[in-house]
């Protein structure tokens, strides 16, 4: 098997991510995008992890499985703070900092 | 450059030594890692193309599955069932309660992305196509070890708690943080 088939699955999760939260408007579609865009480097932890035969690939990429859980806990409460103060999640009308 | 091709000429010396031993193991790798990513991409388009919310959510915990698949096709099983009780598990089902608490509407909405969608497209795409050329510049045909074993758990356990051991503790200190956290900024008061 090459490297590269992984590199470039990994690629592609990641760049439809960015499209995804590019584009949706849906503050829970855009964390659901990011979590995406977080497999993706998890793919390419564990393929350069089994690329150098090092446990250390597999290993970070529990740590970013983690801090995603961490991420996606606090990224719903804001979520769910702005529908509660603005009864919308539209990411577009969350602009009160603009001048 | 320099760094790849002779990284290249290693590989292939590696490969002709190892072409006796690779036999049909790899062809079923292979096709097993070809229909985990084109699960994965197609579930992928449609749940940034979808018109509802809820569906959006069952087609990124295909892609979360399929990626699952390609992390046991690289030996890496605890990984893959820490992906399936972490990610399929929990993260989904606090996405699902996110939609349920915003009440979004079930059903087709028209109201999801915005109108400039051919913009985000371009700037994907653009990623895409500087991210394949740079990938296939740097590591072409690069073969992963042919006799690949299974990373076992205890070397995780073993690696994490020995060498890792100073970002770990930091990540249990981020995770009791946003822990606090979640609850301060969602109380209702």
């Amino acid at each position: 098997m090459f490297l590269n088939q992984f590199l470039f699955l990994a690629a592609a999760l990641f760049c439809i991510g960015i499209y995804g939260v590019l584009v949706r408007k849906n503050g829970v579609l855009v964390l659901m995008s990011i979590e995406l865009i977080l497999n993706a480097v998890n793919i390419n932890l564990v393929a350069f992890g089994a690329y150098r035969g090092d446990i250390g690939g597999q290993v970070f990429a529990l740590f970013v499985i983690a801090v995603a859980a961490a991420e996606v806990g606090v990224g719903l409460a804001i979520v769910l703070l702005i529908y509660r103060n603005r009864r919308s999640i539209d990411v577009a009308e969350a602009n009160l900092l603009k001048g | 450059m320099m760094f790849a091709t002779a990284m290249l000429s290693s590989q292939t010396a590696a490969v002709t030594a190892d072409v006796a031993l690779t036999g049909t193991g790899e062809w079923v790798a292979n096709g097993f890692f070809y229909a985990m990513a084109v699960v994965a991409i197609v579930a992928a388009l449609r749940m940034v193309t979808t018109k509802n919310v809820v569906h959006a959510a069952l087609y990124l915990l295909v892609v979360l599955s399929a990626v699952a698949g390609t992390y046991i096709i690289l030996g890496a099983e605890f990984a893959a069932a820490t992906q399936i009780l972490v990610y399929l598990g929990a993260i989904m089902v606090l996405l699902l309660f996110g939609v349920m608490l915003t009440r979004a509407k079930i059903g087709h909405e028209s109201e999801l992305d915005y109108q400039q969608r051919w913009l985000g497209a371009l700037v994907a795409a653009g990623m895409l196509a500087v991210m394949s050329y740079s990938l296939w510049e740097a590591f072409g045909t690069d073969k992963l070890p042919v006799d690949q074993t299974p990373q076992r758990t205890q070397e995780v356990s073993d690696s994490i708690f020995s060498t890792y051991i100073v970002p770990f503790e930091a990540l249990s200190v981020l995770l009791l943080a946003a822990l606090i956290g979640a609850v301060v900024v969602a109380r209702r008061d």
